[in-house]
């Protein structure tokens, strides 16, 4: 009882029982894998076949089929929640409700980082692009990108997934909100894969560390208010 | 009994901003500030008279970011106090915001035609305002999909209060993305033979933004103290049987 009495105990609870579910159900990671790759692959055939072209648009390809697969992952973080009551046993249990978002945050974040090592890679085969000598920076775009989308994204799946009409209720939520994440990420990366020539690769970067600072503590700030049974 | 434990929150809470009469102040002002607009300034050199459209344009604009003001203070209010009147102001100005996003848009457009030669482009300010239209039509959606108003009231509060924080990231990031859109249009930036007429008119809008969520707000309280009316008598009927 003692040891798991600190905040940072419970959000890795909460993240490893996420996990351990998402892991038991392989089928879901591989589909949403799978959709993810499909995208980059629709989008190839809707681009042409022109390599120019498809090197040009890349990086904002890569981060839709992102968005598009991660979205699929939050309805279903809460989707388990709401089987058989858990979500109000989980509320019933001693600390506060900021742990419980950050676990799922937490949980949420692994499992779009690991459609991205699936579909990065992927992309880099299909869109013909060249490994950056920035890669480092593009690192940095990739993580922050995915902090800030994971963060609303699975805060707004909280409301979202508990409404009518959620399929379409959560990209309508969310998508508006994240125009400053799908620009900063996208146009970041592409200048980084050109090898940053105007050297605005910065200001991006700081655009998303600006976006996570302020929507990650809003939410843990907020949640509380939209989590209660 | 019961029902006395509710008074008819209507008529208890009637402000003097929901009488007819604003309303017709709203209306009288509105069409003076137009004429004045209309008639007493000279035809632009350039646009000739499509320059009129900023009479409605600007001051839709600036009463449209002054509702989404109105939003967010009433939502964090919500979230501190609980009290619903909160949440039902924040709706209305919700509702009336973003009629007048929607008008911004479509005046900008009617203008941007003849002027720069398309009806869209992919400026900073057209851009956010579109996202910013886009962000409380969903705001709007999710209210309309949620059912039980004690968590209608929290959830769109909280959607809200993000709204509002994100405006100023989402022009920040569009502006550095593209831009184009000339020097936005104050009483400081446009002649002074322009000025009072985009003032007045500002002000018109302005009463009439205020006739619009202060009605918008009755009508809302009013639902409210209806469908409370009815869930006791379903609770005294449900009684009566038992």
């Amino acid at each position: 009882m003692n040891t798991s009495s600190r905040p940072w105990d419970r959000v890795r609870a909460i993240a490893a029982k996420d996990l351990t579910a998402e892991r038991r159900a392989k089928a879901n990671i591989v589909s949403v894998t799978s959709f993810g790759a499909l995208t980059l692959l629709v989008f190839g055939f809707a681009v042409g076949p022109d390599s120019a072209t498809l090197r040009a648009t890349a990086a904002g390809i890569l981060w839709l089929a992102v968005l598009f697969s991660g979205v699929l992952v939050f309805h279903r973080s809460y989707q388990l929640e709401l089987e058989g009551g858990a979500l109000e046993a989980l509320l019933l249990y001693p600390g506060e409700r900021w742990e419980i978002f950050a676990g799922k945050v937490l949980a949420n974040l692994s499992v779009v980082f690991l459609v991205e090592l699936i579909v990065i890679p992927l992309a880099v085969v299909f869109y013909g692009i060249p490994v950056p000598s920035h890669w480092l920076a593009l690192l940095a775009v990739v993580v922050l990108g995915t902090i800030g989308f994971v963060t609303l994204g699975t805060f707004y799946a909280a409301m979202a997934s508990r409404a009518r009409s959620r399929e379409v209720l959560l990209p309508l939520l969310l998508f508006p909100m994240l125009v400053p994440v799908l620009l900063a990420a996208s146009e970041g990366s592409a200048a980084l894969l050109a090898g940053d020539p105007m050297g605005d690769a910065g200001a991006w970067l700081r655009l998303l560390i600006a976006f996570d600072v302020i929507f990650v503590l809003a939410s843990l700030l907020i949640f509380q208010h939209i989590i209660e049974a | 009994m019961t029902a006395r434990a509710y008074p008819s929150a209507v008529a208890a809470r009637r402000s003097p901003l929901s009488w007819p009469a604003l309303g017709w102040i709203a209306l009288v002002a509105l069409i003076a500030a137009q004429l004045f607009g209309l008639l007493a300034s000279p035809p632009e050199r350039d646009m000739r008279h499509l320059q009129k459209i900023m009479y409605v344009h600007v001051p839709a604009a600036w009463n449209a970011f002054i509702s989404f003001f109105i939003v967010f203070v009433a939502s964090v209010r919500y979230l501190w106090t609980r009290e619903e009147r909160h949440d039902l102001l924040a709706a209305s100005a919700a509702e009336v915001g973003t009629v007048l996003t929607g008008l911004t848009l479509m005046l900008g457009s009617i203008w941007g035609r003849p002027t720069w030669g398309v009806w869209w482009t992919w400026d900073a300010r057209l851009t956010s305002t579109a996202v910013l239209f886009m962000i409380f039509v969903s705001y709007l959606a999710l209210r309309a999909f949620t059912d039980d108003p004690e968590r209608r009231a929290r959830w769109s509060a909280a959607v809200g209060i993000f709204g509002a924080l994100n405006v100023p990231i989402v022009y920040m990031s569009v502006r550095w993305w593209n831009t184009l859109h000339q020097i936005q249009s104050s009483p400081s930036t446009v002649d002074p033979s322009y000025a009072w007429g985009l003032r007045l008119n500002a002000i018109a809008v302005l009463l009439l933004l205020i006739y619009f969520v202060a009605k918008r707000y009755e009508i809302a309280r009013a639902e409210r103290d209806s469908e409370i009316r009815r869930e006791e008598r379903a609770l005294r009927q449900e009684g009566g049987h038992a």
